[in-house]
């Protein structure tokens, strides 16, 4: 469905100040290796093993992922695709599907998997 | 307070993890350098000391690396505390030396910005500056500097000359009066300042940076293949049977050789003391107990060795990318692999490498798993038993019954780990938070033979001081349960007999009777806490056998006619769990910082023990094996 819409963000030029619109976005939880695209929003859903929402938002932040990061998944991890390595702004994060799943992204390109 | 130098200046490097703060703080002090503990805690404080062209003395201490002041473990903690002068014992520094990656300075500089509102006078370091140009990056300083308000400066700490400019700032600064301090406004940032600050540093990255780096095709390339599904495990399974054949067997020469050394010791000096209480006491207390601490140097130093050169390497982090689900299922930190690896050469250099777990939980966890490890002291005592009571008659054909009852206790070792590590999470940890995994995977780097020799030898000295005085006097005290008091004159059994460890044995030997231990196993129990293998030796003794080469297979036959099979399987059970290892016991003590961890590990072990050697002697019982 996302690639029904209109990608805004892809015409604009400075893409640095550009946040994806909400509406067509996806958790980066569920984004498949080789997805590249920009964080739109972060939503940790609820405290999760203890850590509260706060603090998983807050880690996340401090691994500069922001809003407006361009992400690219770049590794998956053996068992059940999990965790992720993700490129983010030029440094690589490695982090579960879990917290990622509080990571709001929009696509910037369609991954190869489009026309498999 | 009247030992230090008022005028020296204070200088604490800052960073975050990956900055190669470590590699700078090498490359400034060189071997000028003191590692102690922070008081009532367990985090290392490394200092050092730099003198500067002109002559100025400066301490430097290099704090745990950190994302933010905000203290998400007790490292974190300390440096926040250090930062903010907060700790009694430290005076606060007069400076602060915040080290950035030059190819990596997004999360830097945000953590620059929140570092300001501390207003300390502060130097920015771009460390790795050679290979952030080599990939195209083009930072103009000035406009950084003007942008963050914080002079900055360039560095390669792996460059002969790559640190002088720094040095020649740092003299500048040294070299004037310090200001008048301000006081903080620094207050835990809330997540809208983390994202204020985070889009700051963006901000000022793009008035700066004209080109930003390109991601490091070398690590790129490298990654497609140590972090693929089946090659990246493929990898480090490799990775691991050279790291587990290297502590294992590289280290047996040499761990050999220094028994050897000790035993030769021991018997020059049976030779010129005269016989007795001193003779006694040199050989088997002292020697003895020296030799115990040492034998253990070879295989710690191989693992620090490898440990180390992963860890520059930037593999570590991959590893527990790799491993974070498999050790996830127990409840084990990604990181724990290594540790419990290494356990099964032996648990101290195992529980010692839990140090590249940074969160205190996880750590403790992985600690009081690891001498369930089936550690090469246990391998005398199974293939003793093993040979005596197995017959080795084929199983379905190819296998051996023998080796399959050593591979049952290898697993069961293995399992027993799991299984407790999964019961501590569920109702130990209930209360506190397992924090999420989440990890820099930084980009590879060449090791630097300096700094890993430095951090090497600082292992090995952390291991020979602490951990050794502990070890030491843990066998003078077993040397002496098991010496005192001295048999009667014209005894004819063996001294032991009339030892405290014989009362303490004869004492317990109710206790162990429901498992099937009779009272010479229980008294060789006691000596045995010296060393699982010792327990081979002891059974010799209680059994009055000469020692010598022959002696283990002597026990071996008078085992065989005294024991029952049900009562050899159940000592096997036990010693699949047995806490017995005043070592082990030792430096957990040391590294948990306390009393606590150790009794904990030493009790459950001794409950897990007795409940395995029970069930054992029972069902054997039940199936005449008695």
């Amino acid at each position: 469905m996302i690639e029904a819409l209109p990608k805004a963000a892809t015409i604009m030029p400075d893409f640095d100040t550009i946040i994806p619109d909400a509406a067509e976005t996806t958790p980066l939880g569920l984004a498949q290796r080789g997805f590249s695209g920009r964080v739109s929003a972060i939503m940790v859903d609820g405290d999760h093993l203890g850590v509260s929402a706060v603090e998983i938002e807050r880690r996340l932040l401090e691994l500069g992922i922001v809003e407006g990061a361009s992400v690219q998944i770049l590794h998956e991890g053996p068992i059940g695709r999990d965790p992720i390595a993700v490129r983010v702004n030029g440094t690589t994060i490695a982090l579960r599907r879990r917290e990622a799943m509080a990571i709001m992204v929009g696509a910037l390109e369609r991954a190869a998997k489009t026309t498999a | 307070m009247s030992v230090i130098d008022v005028n020296d200046w204070r200088i604490a490097l800052v960073g975050t993890p990956n900055s190669g703060k470590t590699a700078l703080f090498n490359a400034l002090t060189g071997s000028r350098q003191k590692v102690a503990n922070y008081a009532g805690v367990t985090v290392e404080r490394k200092s050092g000391v730099l003198k500067t062209a002109s002559g100025h003395r400066v301490n430097l201490i290099d704090l745990p690396g950190t994302y933010s002041l905000r203290g998400r473990s007790p490292d974190e903690d300390i440096t926040r505390d250090v930062i903010l002068g907060k700790l009694a014992s430290e005076s606060p520094p007069d400076f602060l030396l915040c080290v950035a990656d030059a190819t990596n300075l997004r999360v830097a500089l945000r953590l620059v910005i929140e570092l300001k509102r501390v207003h300390r006078p502060m130097l920015l370091v771009l460390n790795m500056i050679d290979i952030a140009r080599r990939r195209g990056v083009d930072i103009h300083l000035d406009k950084l500097s003007a942008e963050l308000g914080v002079p900055v400066v360039t560095s390669t700490a792996v460059r002969r000359g790559g640190i002088d400019d720094l040095l020649r700032h740092i003299d500048d600064i040294v070299g004037k009066p310090a200001g008048a301090i301000v006081a903080s406004d620094w207050t835990t940032p809330a997540v809208s300042d983390l994202r204020a600050a985070q889009r700051e540093a963006d901000r000022v990255i793009r008035a700066s940076v004209s080109e930003p780096a390109k991601p490091d095709t070398w690590t790129t390339r490298v990654d497609g293949v140590l972090l693929h599904p089946v090659w990246g495990m493929v990898a480090l399974l490799l990775l691991l049977f050279v790291m587990f054949q290297a502590v294992f067997a590289w280290a047996e020469p040499v761990m050999e050789l220094i028994t050897q050394g000790f035993d030769a010791l021991g018997a020059f000096s049976a030779t010129v003391l005269p016989e007795g209480l001193l003779q006694s006491f040199v050989q088997n207390g002292v020697i003895s107990g020296v030799g115990s601490v040492l034998v253990f140097l070879p295989q710690i130093l191989i693992l620090f060795l490898f440990i180390l050169l992963l860890e520059d390497l930037g593999y570590m982090a991959r590893a527990a990318f790799l491993m974070d689900r498999i050790m996830g299922g127990a409840g084990l930190h990604g990181r724990a692999f290594i540790p419990l690896l290494s356990s099964f050469a032996c648990a101290i250099p195992g529980i010692m490498a839990t140090r590249v777990i940074d969160n205190k939980r996880d750590r403790l966890t992985t600690i009081m798993v690891a001498p369930l490890m089936t550690c090469s002291a246990r391998i005398p005592v199974y293939t003793l038993i093993i040979a005596a009571f197995i017959p080795n008659r084929p199983v379905l054909g190819v296998l051996g019954l023998q080796g399959l009852v050593m591979f049952g206790l290898y697993a069961m070792g293995i399992f027993s780990a799991l299984a407790v590590s999964f019961v501590a999470n569920r109702f130990f940890w209930r209360d506190s938070a397992t924090p999420p995994f989440m990890l820099e995977l930084p980009d590879y780097k060449l090791p630097q033979l300096r700094s890993v020799l430095m951090n090497l030898y600082q292992r090995a000295m952390a291991f020979l001081k602490r951990a050794g005085t502990t070890i030491f006097s843990m066998m003078v005290l077993i040397w002496f349960l098991a010496s005192f008091p001295r048999p009667p004159a014209g005894a004819t059994e063996p001294a032991i007999d009339f030892s405290l460890a014989a009362m303490i044995g004869r004492w317990i030997e109710p206790l162990l009777a429901p498992i099937g231990f009779n009272w010479q196993i229980s008294v060789a129990l006691i000596p045995g806490m010296a060393a699982r293998e010792v327990a081979v030796a002891s059974l010799g003794t209680v059994y009055a056998i000469e020692g010598g080469k022959e002696a283990a297979d002597q026990v071996g036959h008078m085992l065989a006619s005294q024991w029952s099979l049900a009562t050899a399987l159940a000592f096997l059970a036990w010693y699949v769990f047995a806490p017995q290892c005043a070592s082990t016991l030792a430096v957990i003590k040391r590294e948990t910082g306390g009393w606590r961890w150790m009794l904990i590990t030493f009790f459950y072990m001794l409950a897990l023990a007795y409940l395995a050697a029970f069930v054992t002697y029972r069902i054997a019982l039940a199936l005449g094996w008695g």
